[in-house]
């Protein structure tokens, strides 16, 4: 039998049996893996998600809570798209809360924590009942292709399974090690097998750029050596907001848990300035880039000496555990000096650490090799999603692998490819980011990031979305009607408030008095009174009903987008021009055989740039640092000549 | 592709060679061209652009709409598409040569809905609309690059480096609201400062104020080094310091009695009468043994070779020697002005003698007697070179004077954005609303100074707060 099969690539991988023919492989059971396998599945791929154990299937392996701000975001899309994060956070949260609610609707970012073990078993399970799905706990030692198309995978012990297409979201396994003090073990997150069987030797032969990075979290605690009375409560909110459009506040709802707030010390400072020798991230055993926005402690006690405390939340892991994630204490020092520095905090005294904080070590593409499918532009059919590609971030993850699997799945199917621009979605600016900028770092979202921000809210994902997800086959009949009966009703409420015309009655300027707002002389439109920066929607409703004018019973989100729509007009129209202006650019596509060496007018660092990320449009040429605007008009005029000698 | 073009945003530039002939043409290509020019133009028959055929020719006043007054007489030509250099719809305006005329009109044209021409815009539109034979798009595209590259050296030239300081001090004053505006967006939870509306207010009307500073600065010529270039030339002692103070009405040069005290020359910039003056006050041009001064002296002769204007100071009170006639011989034949200075004193020989001595009957009519030091007979000199102005006799070159158009436009949307910023913290708007216009305001201040960093405040975010899990 031995000699029947052949062995492949340089570790000489031997091939023991062959499986049936699948579609779409997916190596990876993460937030990207997840998605990735079900959008695939759900379009009619015969799919495979490997896993190095299926224990480790939607497991958050660092922060208990899904959202927050841009990431809250993030999760809205995939679940406009007919992705599954925002229902499973709904099905298994402990605690829901709106972030920044003092500012623009824009920026309100929803947040919610989740019970870890029944997140992940709930993932689990609607992975396991969905069609044409098979998980397999098993790893992926080979890519095998074709005249550059993928054309199989090699499990470790040997099982061949030919395939169409591959998705790769290896996370913080590939070659992963875990780093605290001078304890280094080859492991992946949270003591899982690390991914070392050959896969990056693969990755690596067939020509992709690979790198190291770094990331971090933070001790797990045994809450109930924790004092909360010296903590400050953090409740969730009152009225809930759910992650899926498809769920309603009511038919969400359960008891939530609270998180707590204390802060560390100088004493706290002292032990870790004390210890730094010991720290791995300054005796230079580890090397990889970790990320500027989730600064380890000893990070940030030594950048930010001046600072007298630092805030650090503790957040509970789940309903049926003890364990508290010690949230703004991610840290690899040895584990004596963890538990030392932890108990200097107020209510940590005499803390119990039940996991230690570590540094996590794994291999990752460099992401200018992908496309805005998320392919990797040197193989057809291998696509790459999640921290393998350079990101941060459960949400961050899910969003690539959602938008990969949709387009290895249309890929296959024929048809065009989903590809979301910076003026639909934080998706699109987080891919469009990625693929065009790379990074060097592991790259998390921020709503600085986002151009339209103003345009690319979080209660309007649906509205931006749902069409797109219904094209592309995830979003099904039944909901796509009730989104379009949404519309409807919006629109027809923004017609309303405009032609609605309130006279100046005493009651109503009564009302306006005490909104502390001027009063009205003659009639005035609801619209125009919603406007006033004091005048909520709210107030707005209550003042037709003083006046008695009729209103239709309106979905609430239909008339809460009527009017954000309304009162931010001004702000809303001026972002619409902007992203006016930017669609040109972005809807003129560049050949993808184009040779860039062929246009001498180009500065030299802009066709070097331009080779290497092979932009496919003028206005993702744009934003690649090193191309100039006199390169841009360069490469407009060339693109003219070069389609008039196609002609 | 092409149609995407036909009719791109109206762009305005001035089409004819810098500096030169008594004529000039601003072309305006584009979507509302016509209406741009009907906005600022008089035509002498009252009937207006829009109402009438392509290809035809205009006589009237292009008129500033907001004060009314007339800034010159011209010739307008309307070109609708397709037939024009663009296939856009395209008008041109001749007008008078000066580069104080041809500047102002085009800020008219601006301030009606014309942004300026990028360099090369053009043709490259000729081209993107079928315009132009296949075998050009090389020399259009050499054109871009090459023109881009010119314009950007000059621009970056034109920038005083005072002004290039006081830019990036406004930019830093926003960039540091914006970052603690970002930061408290982005991590609500974390113990960040919040940022008060009144906050904002007070930063951002203090920046505004210090840019529309700079606007009154710009409008009267100083905000960059450009302008007419006016070399003042004279060997030593003659009273060339005491002449450029008289005109900047400041006492910035050493003005001692002892020859040779200005080592290097001194620039100034000064609105006279609303033309842009770019004083150079040169060393005594002298041949000497002295080597400092002799740096000085070769300062002194560039500057003189540079220049588009020279005034030759001479002393009244003094007879010429051979030094004056060498340095009259240096000028003779550019624009300039020999200015009898000291006249207060006794004056040794009257203008018509002093024309006679140069040995050049030609030169009487380019003298002027003035007394520096008691500012007499300044308005004459001023009036006679507003009128070498004003009729094209001198100009600046074309390059500083688009660089200096772009800033000031920049610095308009800049200030716009800041007022826009101002209103909506009026109106209570929330902060992540005000961020759209303060960083329209961040990014045209990164205009004027040639910095197109897009990821500043995320980089700041994380170099001043400590943030993360």
């Amino acid at each position: 039998m031995d000699t029947e099969y052949p062995v492949l690539g340089s570790k000489e991988h031997q091939i023991v049996y062959w499986e049936e023919d699948i579609d779409v492989a997916v190596i990876g059971g993460g937030h990207a893996g997840c998605e990735a396998a079900l959008a695939c599945a759900r379009l009619g791929m015969r799919t495979i998600l490997f896993a190095m154990n299926l224990d480790s299937i939607a497991m958050m392996p660092c922060n208990p809570n899904i959202g927050g701000t841009s990431k809250g975001h993030l999760v809205r899309e995939i679940d406009a798209l007919g992705g599954e994060m925002g229902k499973n956070i709904d099905r298994t949260y402990i605690q829901s809360r709106m972030l920044n609610t003092a500012k623009g609707p824009a920026v309100h970012s929803l947040r919610a924590q989740a019970d870890k073990a029944r997140y992940k078993e709930a993932m689990k399970l609607v992975l396991e009942k969905q069609d044409s799905l098979w998980i397999r706990q098993s790893e992926v030692v080979y890519i095998d292709t074709k005249n550059g198309s993928v054309s199989g995978v090699l499990t470790a012990p040997g099982g061949y399974y030919p395939c169409k297409s591959v998705i790769i979201c290896t996370g913080t396994y590939l070659q992963a090690s875990c780093i605290h003090g001078t304890y280094r073990v080859q492991t992946g997150p949270g003591g899982m097998q690390a991914a070392c069987g050959g896969l990056t030797d693969c990755l690596r032969d067939l020509g992709l750029p690979l790198r190291r990075f770094k990331t971090g979290t933070p001790a797990r605690v045994d809450g109930r050596t924790l004092d909360f009375q010296k903590m400050e409560e953090q409740k969730g909110d009152e009225h809930i907001v759910p992650f899926s459009f498809e769920n309603s506040p009511d038919a969400i709802r359960r008891p939530q848990r609270s998180c707590w707030l204390t802060y560390t010390n100088e004493r706290t400072h002292a032990i870790i300035r004390n210890n730094l020798h010991r720290s791995p991230l300054y005796s230079g055993d580890i090397r990889g880039i970790g990320p500027r926005y989730c600064p380890s402690i000893e990070d940030k006690v030594v950048r930010f000496a001046d600072k007298e405390r630092h805030q650090v939340f503790l957040e509970p892991e789940g309903d049926h555990t003890f364990e508290y994630y010690v949230s703004g204490m991610s840290s690899s020092l040895p584990e004596d000096v963890q538990r030392d520095m932890l108990r200097t905090l107020p209510g940590l005294e005499h803390v119990q650490i039940m996991r230690t904080g570590y540094a996590i070590e794994y291999d990752c593409i460099d992401p200018l090799a992908l496309d805005h499918t998320l392919q990797i532009k040197q193989v057809k059919g291998l696509y790459s999603a999640g921290q393998f590609n350079g990101s941060s971030g459960y949400e961050e993850a899910a969003a690539q692998g959602l938008i990969a699997g949709i387009n290895a799945a249309l890929s296959i199917k024929g048809g065009d490819p989903l590809i979301l621009d910076r003026s639909q979605a934080y998706i699109g600016v987080l891919i469009d980011d990625l693929v065009t900028k790379g990074t060097n770092e592991p790259y998390r979202m921020m709503t600085s990031r986002a151009e339209y921000r103003l345009l690319l809210r979080q209660d309007n994902a649906d509205l931006r979305l749902t069409e797109l997800g219904y094209k592309v086959g995830l979003i099904s009949h039944a909901r796509y009607s009730r989104f379009l009966r949404k519309k409807e009703e919006i629109s027809q409420e923004i017609e309303r408030l405009e032609n609605t015309c309130l006279s100046a009655s005493a009651e109503v300027n009564e009302f306006l008095n005490s909104l502390k707002t001027s009063s009205i002389r003659s009639g005035v439109s609801l619209a125009e009174l919603l406007r006033r920066p004091e005048i909520s929607y709210g107030d707005v409703i209550a003042m037709g009903d003083l006046a008695a004018i009729e209103r239709p019973h309106l979905d609430s989100a239909a008339g809460e987008q009527a009017a954000i729509q309304i009162k931010y007009q001004g702000y809303i129209e001026k972002q619409m021009q902007q992203v006016e202006q930017f669609k040109k650019l972005e809807q003129k596509l560049i050949p993808q055989e184009l040779n860039y060496e062929e246009i001498p007018s180009l500065r030299l660092e802009a066709r070097q740039k331009l080779s290497k990320v092979r932009p496919r449009s003028v206005g993702q040429a744009s934003r690649i640092s090193g191309v100039s605007p006199a390169d841009v008009n360069v490469l407009l005029v060339y693109l003219e000549q070069y389609r008039l000698c196609k002609k | 592709m092409a149609d995407q073009y036909n009719g791109g945003p109206a762009i305005a530039a001035i089409s004819t060679p810098a500096g030169t002939g008594a004529i000039a043409i601003i072309r305006i290509s584009g979507r509302e061209s016509i209406e741009i020019v009907d906005a600022v133009f008089q035509p002498a028959d009252k009937s207006s652009l829009r109402d009438s055929p392509s290809h035809t020719i205009h006589y009237g006043w292009i008129v500033d709409p907001q004060t009314q007054d007339s800034v010159d007489e011209v010739l307008v030509m309307l070109m609708r598409a397709p037939r024009t250099f663009t296939r856009e719809d395209v008008v041109e305006i001749n007008c008078h040569g000066g580069a104080y005329i041809q500047g102002r009109i085009l800020e008219l044209l601006f301030q009606s809905g014309a942004r300026l021409a990028e360099p090369g815009e053009f043709t490259k539109r000729a081209f993107l609309n079928g315009r132009m034979d296949l075998s050009q798009a090389e020399a259009v595209m050499d054109l871009i690059s090459s023109q881009t590259d010119l314009s950007l050296r000059s621009s970056i030239h034109t920038l005083k480096g005072g002004l290039r300081e006081k830019i990036d001090m406004l930019r830093g004053g926003l960039l540091d609201l914006m970052t603690q505006i970002e930061a408290n967006i982005d991590y609500p939870e974390y113990d960040l400062e919040d940022v008060t509306l009144d906050q904002i207010q007070k930063t951002a009307a203090a920046i505004l104020e210090k840019m529309e500073d700079l606007w009154r600065t710009a409008e009267s010529g100083r905000l960059l080094k450009q302008g007419i270039k006016v070399a003042i030339v004279g060997r030593p002692n003659v009273g060339k310091s005491t002449l450029l103070n008289a005109l900047l009405r400041e006492q910035r040069a050493i003005v001692t009695d002892i020859p040779g005290t200005t080592r290097d020359t001194i620039e100034e910039f000064v609105d006279l009468g609303g033309m842009p003056l770019h004083l150079v006050d040169t060393a005594g041009i002298r041949e000497t043994e002295d080597v400092v001064e002799k740096i000085g002296v070769d300062l002194a002769r560039r500057a003189a070779e540079e220049s588009d204007l020279i005034l030759m100071v001479v002393d009244a009170g003094m007879e010429l020697d051979g030094e004056d006639r060498a340095i009259f011989q240096e000028i003779r034949h550019k624009q300039y002005l020999i200015l009898l200075n000291k006249t207060d004193l006794t004056a040794a020989h009257s203008a018509d003698e002093f024309a006679a001595i140069l040995g050049d009957p030609q030169a009487r009519e380019h003298i002027l007697a003035v007394s520096a030091k008691e500012e007499k007979g300044l308005d004459t000199v001023e009036s006679r070179i507003r009128k070498l102005f004003f009729d094209g006799t001198i100009a600046i070159g074309k390059d500083p004077l688009i660089s200096n158009l772009r800033q000031k436009e920049a610095l308009r949307r800049g200030i716009a954005g800041l007022r826009a910023v101002l209103r909506g913290v009026e109106e209570g708007i929330p902060q992540d609303m005000i961020m759209i216009d303060l960083t329209d305001a961040y990014d045209a201040l990164g205009e004027i100074s040639g910095h197109c960093v897009k990821d500043d405040v995320i980089q700041e975010i994380f170099s001043r707060f400590c943030l993360g899990k």
